[in-house]
């Protein structure tokens, strides 16, 4: 078997979805359905961030499609005043494949749930980001199992005591960003629910990147997993715990950026003291490295226990898309052999029995 | 190279025998070619006119150890100067390239069969492999056949010695010498071998040259040996006017794809993983890219599904091809798109089961499956081929079905005629059958709201607008949750999903398929044989045979299981006795029963290979006999 360098010419995030001069507002974007999330639900916070957000994009609104799996997340796009398609458990990644490959025209947004992407869709999610299809896939993750009423979840912490484990889960969570930079993402983002600025600035770099964007949004879930991110949310707390990231500029955090990220042993990172290893020495934020460990080695700079956690945008590389590639070789065959239907049916051996 | 294919044969030349109908088997190790030598002869056999089909069996595995009976593959064609509707139940030649070949097929020859032995393998490590006490050629264990012992790999060597191959490389072509003896014993034309091995090998012309070499060495060991006391002559068939090729069920299939993509005018996603025996679907369908045809090999069966659902989603025809094994993994899925009503082709080339099962073996066992497998009732209508070349038209007849109803289809195609193959009438493009499909573009709503909705229907098919994403105003939302009749909201309410359900049945139920045609050349019959997919062969082959007997017969062959043709009942409850044979455990006449309360009885094989015509005869005559025809 040989391999073909398939090189071709990088597309903008957006570029072949059709725009629109009349403005929009966040209210175009809300169906006539009623939003049925629990009181509090940190999904209500990500679906108004979404609408408000999307106007921005200029977009014909008809040509943007939400692509959904099972769980509370993912009744995600009946709410939204565009086309939709809340599908099954696990899948969305792959119906979506379908759907962009199909469709240059379309701006493809998928929604799911730390059960639905990382338990029974984890093969369809890795196999997404590593093909590199051109979808935004907003991965809600609270930690729990909520539509199913409180079972842990492949991110929920080690020991957690739920009502399938009463007395502690056994099961190591994922780290959803490490899990998506070691399939090779092109492009890996987190934020929080509650911060719906920072939520905004990742979702504007995932729809204008070219690719699959993964973006992580920690989200509450007030029913199983109340408080799951409540040491993210106070101001102070904040700034002592999130390493905010953003291109270009040094990796620094606390109250008054008296931290820093420096490389540390073997392709690693640690945090350190600014004052004590000078500022010359803090990295600073590159997302465009074609490495994806530098990016991993961020992703691993704490603990899931969320004494320090890192959002914005991780990795943002440039690679020829699945779909574009795919559609790229059928308009060269096209290009190549005209469709010749009589031709094909009838080959190269054919024999002719004449009447009597 | 001339060859002497006429009948002006020199004196002393072997006597030519005529014969209406041949089968010959060719057997060998795995790796010993036998595949594409009995492909070369079914194209000769095609180029020189005569009917045919042929009926591949091979392992599981790609290279079984050497010589053992799990490593024999084997190639049956029959050719005929009339139209034939099976491979044939048993060869009337045996080439058997080893002795763990001979062990494996020799069951199969009935007395006085020809049998052509490569000596060259009788030793006795080979023998005792498979089990031989005692060399089969020595002692008079085969004294009912007519033996041929031919040293085939030595005298290929021999007569590559020249070419400076290596033994090695050499003793590799003797399936091409075997070819060539047997072209010369059925008068063969051998240019388009010829000309096949130097494309074949167009790379590798030391080696071209050497397979023609052994090809012609074995045409011209007939020839001068003098042993082959008799050659044998089989006329052109008579078949209907036209222009034909040979064909595999798999190649058909894809065909029929291709064909109705440019009927319908919309491309197509083939969302797919490979399993045998399926994966040549794939394999043909991804050479044809220039007619707008997208194949996506995914990570798993359920990727595979659901690109092709997504696909169809955006307007697109979403095609997924699998066997048994891989619709039990897609069936969510399936059921995803009952609900959302989308078209979508689902192909079980269906294998013997459960599970694994037999992967390389034919069974016709998914019917339940295809019909039932499914959570809820999740109604889809199901279509299956009877022939290899009747692939094609079955795949644009199940594609006609999911444009038309917006549903998915199931196609069930199986082993035997997936790598089967035979003549085919190839269709006059133009005679297609035009598929198009109009996509919703106005707002439908009954209310006068002006507003779009997913879930109104045609009154005629019960089918819904496929009103595709990118379509200004007619944004709106399905999926899996239970739909609220004509707006497609989700929706809980008890008499909507009594409803729903029910309307989802009915537009099954509703689909137009023809009205099944009953074969009874003398219509006094009072049994009726009812099959579906590939047993139409060994099936009409058995009809014909017991009529010839003087014992009448009815035939009813269904390419429809769902919905049913509208006059089966009536034609079932017509005769004494109905009988179905199926590769399977009844499992169509488990549903024939249920529908149409008649009294069907089931004669059943599950071996992994085709019914035998010689064994349906049999089962046949016996009803008839029994109802007193």
């Amino acid at each position: 078997m040989t391999a073909i360098d398939l090189g071709l010419p990088a597309l903008g995030g957006l570029d072949g979805v059709p725009t629109t001069d009349e403005p929009q507002k966040a209210k175009d974007y809300k169906s006539d359905q009623e939003v049925r999330w629990c009181p509090g639900c940190g999904d209500y916070i990500v679906l108004n961030a979404v609408q408000s957000f999307l106007p921005t994009l200029g977009l014909k609104r008809e040509n943007i499609v939400f692509v959904s799996g099972i769980g509370c997340s993912s009744r995600f796009p009946y709410y939204m005043n565009t086309y939709g398609m809340h599908s099954i458990h696990g899948r969305a990644p792959a119906i979506a494949t379908g759907l962009a490959v199909a469709r240059p025209d379309l701006s493809v947004w998928v929604v799911t749930g730390d059960g639905d992407a990382l338990s029974i869709g984890g093969n369809h999610l890795i196999h997404t980001l590593r093909r590199n299809v051109n979808l935004k896939i907003l991965l809600f993750n609270n930690r729990i199992y909520g539509l199913t009423k409180g079972q842990y979840s492949p991110t929920s912490e080690t020991g957690k005591i739920t009502k399938s484990t009463p007395v502690g889960s056994l099961d190591h969570p994922f780290n959803p960003v490490s899990l998506a930079l070691g399939a090779e993402a092109s492009f890996v983002g987190r934020a929080l629910d509650s911060d719906k600025k920072g939520l905004t600035e990742v979702l504007r770099q995932a729809a204008e990147h070219r690719g699959s964007a993964l973006v992580e949004i920690y989200q509450n879930c007030p029913i199983f997993n109340d408080g799951a991110f409540d040491v993210l949310k106070d101001a102070d707390d904040a700034k002592r715990r999130i390493i905010n990231l953003e291109h270009g500029k040094p990796i620094t955090f606390g109250l008054e950026a008296e931290y820093g990220v420096v490389k540390s042993g073997f392709a690693g990172l640690e945090i350190a003291k600014v004052s004590e290893v000078g500022m010359e020495n803090v990295v600073v934020h590159d997302a465009t490295l074609e490495d994806p460990s530098y990016a991993f080695a961020l992703s691993r700079l704490s603990a899931q226990d969320l004494s320090h956690t890192v959002t914005g945008v991780f990795r943002n590389v440039k690679r020829t898309t699945y779909d574009d590639a795919a559609r790229d070789q059928v308009e060269q065959a096209k290009a190549a052999k005209k469709a010749d239907l009589r031709a094909l049916l009838h080959g190269k051996d054919t024999w002719t029995v004449l009447g009597d | 190279m001339t060859t002497d294919l006429g009948n002006g044969a020199a004196p002393g030349a072997p006597e030519t025998r005529k014969l209406d109908r041949v089968v010959i088997r060719f057997a060998g190790d795995s790796g010993d070619g036998m595949q594409l030598t009995g492909d070369r002869f079914t194209s000769e056999a095609a180029a020189f006119g005569n009917d045919l089909a042929t009926q591949p069996n091979f392992p599981a595995e790609i290279r079984a150890p050497q010589g053992t009976l799990p490593g024999v593959s084997s190639f049956q064609l029959h050719f005929a100067d009339y139209d034939i509707l099976t491979p044939g139940d048993r060869p009337d030649v045996l080439v058997a390239m080893n002795p763990a070949a001979l062990k494996a097929n020799i069951k199969d020859l009935p007395k006085g069969g020809i049998l052509i032995v490569n000596t060259d393998e009788f030793s006795k490590r080979n023998l005792t492999k498979v089990g031989y006490a005692a060399n089969p050629l020595e002692d008079d264990s085969l004294a009912d056949f007519q033996v041929h012992e031919v040293a085939m790999a030595t005298i290929t060597i021999g007569a590559l010695e020249e070419t400076g191959l290596g033994k090695k490389d050499a003793e590799r072509a003797k399936n091409m010498f075997a070819l060539g003896l047997l072209s010369w014993m059925y008068h063969r034309p051998t240019e388009g071998t010829e000309r096949f091995l130097r494309e074949k090998f167009a790379k590798k012309p030391d080696i071209a040259e050497a397979n023609v070499l052994a090809f012609r060495a074995g045409y011209y060991y007939g020839e001068t040996t003098e042993s082959f006391a008799v050659t044998y002559e089989v006329a052109p068939a008579k078949l209907n006017t036209g222009t034909y090729r040979q064909i595999t069920g798999n190649t058909a299939l894809a065909y029929g794809l291709v064909a109705a993509g440019q009927q319908a005018r919309l491309p197509i996603v083939l969302g797919t993983y490979p399993i045998t025996p399926a994966s040549d679907i794939l394999h043909e369908l991804s050479r044809h890219k220039n007619f707008g045809i997208t194949t996506l090999q995914a990570e798993d069966e359920i990727a595979g599904i659901g690109a092709a659902l997504g696909a169809s989603y955006g307007g697109a025809l979403g095609v997924t091809s699998t066997s048994g094994p891989g619709v039990a993994l897609k069936s969510e899925t399936i059921g995803l798109a009952v609900m959302t009503e989308l078209p979508l082709l689902i192909i079980d080339v269906q294998r013997g089961g459960p599970s694994t099962g037999l992967p390389t073996k034919t069974e016709q066992a998914d019917l339940l499956q295809a019909m039932f497998g499914r959570n809820g009732e999740s109604p889809v209508p199901i279509v299956a081929p009877q022939s290899p070349s009747d692939c094609f038209d079955a795949a644009m007849d199940a594609v006609r079905i999911a444009l038309t109803y917006r549903t998915p289809v199931l196609l069930l195609s199986d082993g035997a005629i997936a790598n089967g193959s035979e003549p085919w009438l190839i269709p006059d493009v133009d005679e297609l059958p035009d598929l198009s499909v109009e996509f919703a573009t106005e707002p439908n709503a009954t209310d006068g709201s002006g507003e779009f909705w997913p879930y109104v229907r045609d009154p005629e098919t019960l089918a819904r607008p496929w009103a595709i994403p990118g379509t200004p105003g007619l944004q709106h939302r399905i999926g899996g949750l239970e739909k609220a009749e004509n707006t497609g909201n989700i929706s809980y309410e008890p008499e909507n999903h009594d409803r729903m359900v029910r309307l989802r049945q009915a537009k099954v139920e509703g689909i137009e398929v023809p009205d099944v045609v009953v074969d009874d050349p003398t219509g006094d019959a009072k049994v009726l044989v009812v099959g579906w997919g590939s047993s139409y062969g060994p099936i009409g082959a058995a009809a014909r045979r017991v009529r010839k007997l003087g014992l009448p017969v009815a035939h009813v062959h269904l390419r429809h299981l769902n919905p049913f043709p509208k006059n089966l009942g009536d034609v079932l409850s017509r005769y004494d006795k109905v009988i179905a044979p199926e590769m399977n455990l009844g499992q169509l006449a488990l549903l024939l029963r249920a529908k149409y309360l008649v009294d069907v009885q089931s004669y059943t094989k599950v071996q992994g290979l085709p019914f035998k015509a010689e064994e349906l005869q049999d089962v046949l005559a016996e009803v008839i006999k029994g109802v007193g025809a």
